[in-house]
């Protein structure tokens, strides 16, 4: 009796894991189609990529990568990106930890609403204040420069950045830090030894977002650079054509676009996992 | 010792004169789009800095609106980020009278300007002063499936009119066998349904203003093109004709769906290369439709090359325009791409030239729909506009984009033409007062 209910006991948490196994691959899928599909159709020729039905099955081409490659020098767009994501995302860190560090241990009465406040920037639509931008730029001397792009992102990101890194400083006990002062630590060590290592997994899916932002940020690569400082998404807009069949093109210069950061992603799901959900089990 | 010295002050002198040569040339910036013409304009770079080795072309491709307002902004605040801008008949005027453009003047004797057509000419001109150079430029025109008006035993006239075409669209549509009767523009967008519509209501005698610039959208011209668009698109079109612009179209007629087709003549070139048609040898031409006028029945549109006042190489942007526009350039590409491949619709020796008659089917077609396309006179009723598929003010760009989505609203079913129609007639009425041309 008591081993027919541990088997029917051990049948029905198989049964649950099969259903959320089963539902989570559905949700998975779903999710993943729309990029599985441009793969596809970056394979496929302009005619067979707008056929009606879809078509699942046809033969491969490598036609459109071959045209990329000849008409593009991808790796000028490519260093672009990685030099403006990854510069915007450093020097954003720099701003957001000691923001962060001082807001969340030092709170005074207006630091909620700071914190707000500075959100409340992401709100604004873009193309509101690209007038204003366009023009300090060209004063500066920063329009169509790498140096321009990567102030513009780190401005765009830092909200978000200072609002994440306070929240995961926010669940480490003041106690700790009081402790190291107590052992002698200054404010450089305190944040360098103590907390940077207990947030570790926070910090670094801060990081994580902040290059896959700016890496897809597509509305002020396209009007504050031109040839230069153009990152991979100009180099995608550049192959959309108003007459004339640009799918499978467009595709294909998606997909390599892509490539690099969902590569990058892949290798860090672990610590984007992680630090999005500390925290939130307590 | 002294042989290592030497060798480092060769190299190094090598160096500095790379770098002053290279610091010699200057750099021209073309903003551009992403079709078939430009890209091999693109491909011929090399071709121009060997002839030009003072000159070096900076490319920036963009999407044809993002372009648009990059080029809008950077005039606008005199950013100077481009030397060319690739701009349409639209903006050429509108820009050109503004003083936005350096006006193309004093021209090389060999670049033989009144070889091109005037129609082009003038729709690139403001009071006069050409502002920009055609690269190419295309009418409308309707395109139709030889073979299956043979089997059906139909006959396309020259220049049909809109009720035989609504009559040979029914007998084509075979939607269970994949067939529709017609395809034509419904995606909302000035330059999309709303290029479309106005060349369509030209034709039912209908008009955008009257000379006292009030909209007409509630008029009898007007209701029955939309009437008649709505009901036949709807009825013998493919399904979601409504999000349907000139590339849906172009991949249906390619992939052998649509038995009629009217939009750009531009699409002549791709409708019967057989590497992206599979009905490429299938194909007739013919004028676009007219109804109770032949007036404006095909639209008249160009792009073209200008100089920004903002420039800082305006000489060397005007070697290059000069350049690409020119006869030897059109030489050029029938060496390197075939002749076929000509940028279309911008010079007379063109179309004077036998063996591009020969190899492009469509540019007798194409010829006789640009010599008839008149900008200046192109409805019924006069007009104070100059435009044939779109009134050149500044305003006309977000009202006919406005009255695009609605007419693409009726279209879809989600509201009737009257009620499409009699708010597109307020929101222009609205616009046009804010725009103070009245009160």
């Amino acid at each position: 009796m008591i081993n027919s209910n541990i088997l029917s006991l051990k049948n029905s948490r198989r049964l649950n894991t099969l259903i959320i196994g089963v539902f989570a691959w559905t949700v998975a899928l779903l999710i993943f189609f729309p990029i599985l599909w441009m793969i596809l159709t970056s394979f496929k020729t302009e005619i067979d990529a707008f056929a009606t039905p879809p078509q699942l099955f046809f033969t491969p081409t490598l036609e459109n990568y071959a045209l990329i490659n000849e008409r593009s020098d991808y790796f000028h767009f490519a260093w672009n990106s990685v030099v403006v994501s990854f510069g915007s995302t450093i020097i954003g860190m720099l701003i957001a930890v000691p923001a962060a560090y001082s807001m969340a241990f030092f709170e005074t009465r207006r630091t909620k609403s700071t914190l707000l406040w500075m959100l409340s920037t992401k709100m604004l639509p873009p193309v509101g204040v690209l007038v204003p931008i366009y023009l300090l730029f060209k004063d500066f001397g920063l329009l169509d420069t790498r140096t321009g792009l990567t102030v513009i992102y780190t401005l765009i990101n830092l909200p978000i950045m200072v609002w994440m890194a306070y929240t995961y400083f926010k669940e480490i006990p003041k106690e700790v830090l009081e402790a190291a002062r107590m052992d002698g630590a200054t404010v450089a060590q305190e944040i360098y030894r103590v907390l940077l290592p207990m947030s570790k997994g926070g910090l670094a899916s801060t990081v994580l977002l902040s290059l896959i932002l700016s890496w897809n940020e597509a509305f002020w690569s396209l009007n504050l650079t031109a040839s230069a400082a153009a990152p991979l998404t100009a180099l995608i807009a550049s192959y959309s054509s108003p007459e004339g069949l640009f799918w499978a093109k467009l595709s294909a210069v998606s997909t390599l676009a892509c490539a690099p950061i969902l590569i990058f992603g892949w290798i860090s799901q672990k610590q984007l996992v992680r630090g999005l959900s500390f925290g939130a089990v307590k | 010792m002294i042989k290592n010295k030497v060798l480092s002050a060769l190299v190094a002198a090598g160096m500095l004169t790379s770098l002053s040569l290279a610091e010699a040339a200057t750099t021209v910036t073309i903003g551009t789009v992403n079709n078939g013409d430009m890209i091999r304009m693109q491909s011929l770079t090399n071709e121009f800095e060997k002839a030009h080795p003072d000159i070096k072309l900076d490319w920036v491709v963009l999407e044809e609106n993002v372009l648009r307002q990059r080029l809008t902004t950077d005039i606008a605040t005199k950013g100077g980020q481009f030397d060319v801008m690739t701009i349409g008949m639209y903006e050429a005027p509108i820009w050109g009278k503004k003083g936005w453009l350096t006006a193309m003047e004093q021209l090389p004797a060999d670049y033989d300007i009144n070889d091109v057509f005037p129609a082009v000419r003038d729709g690139l001109s403001a009071d006069g002063t050409l502002y920009a150079l055609p690269f190419y430029a295309e009418s409308s025109m309707t395109y139709y499936r030889k073979d299956l008006f043979a089997e059906n035993g139909l006959s396309m006239p020259g220049q049909p009119t809109w009720d035989q075409i609504k009559g040979f669209a029914q007998k084509l549509h075979k939607p269970e066998q994949g067939q529709y009767g017609i395809c034509l523009r419904g995606k909302a967008g000035w330059g999309e349904n709303m290029a479309f519509l106005t060349t369509m209501s030209n034709t039912f005698g209908a008009r955008w203003f009257d000379e006292k610039w009030q909209p007409e959208f509630t008029g009898e011209a007007w209701t029955n093109t939309v009437n008649f668009y709505v009901d036949l698109l709807g009825n013998y079109g493919p399904p979601g004709a409504s999000s349907n612009g000139f590339n849906e179209n172009l991949a249906l007629f390619n992939s052998g769906k649509c038995g009629m087709w009217m939009d750009a003549t531009v699409a002549g070139s791709f409708v019967t290369d057989s590497k992206q048609s599979k009905v490429a040898d299938k194909v007739g031409f013919a004028l676009a439709p007219s109804q109770v006028t032949t007036k404006g029945a095909g639209w008249l549109w160009s792009w073209a090359l200008a100089i920004p006042e903002t420039s800082d190489a305006k000489s060397a942007a005007k070697t290059f325009v000069t350049w690409a526009t020119s006869k030897e350039y059109s030489g050029l590409v029938a060496k390197t791409s075939g002749i076929a491949n000509i940028p279309p619709g911008t010079r007379k020796s063109t179309y004077a030239n036998h063996k591009y008659m020969e190899a492009a089917p469509f540019a007798e077609k194409t010829l006789e729909a640009m010599s008839s396309a008149d900008p200046e006179n192109s409805t019924l009723k006069p007009k104070p506009y100059v435009g044939v598929q779109f009134a050149a003010i500044p305003e006309f760009q977000a009202i006919a984009t406005q009255v695009g989505k609605l007419i693409s609203g009726a279209l879809a079913g989600s509201m009737s033409v009257d009620k499409a129609l009699a708010s597109a007639q307020k929101v222009t009425t609205r616009e046009m007062k804010r725009a103070r041309y009245y009160k």
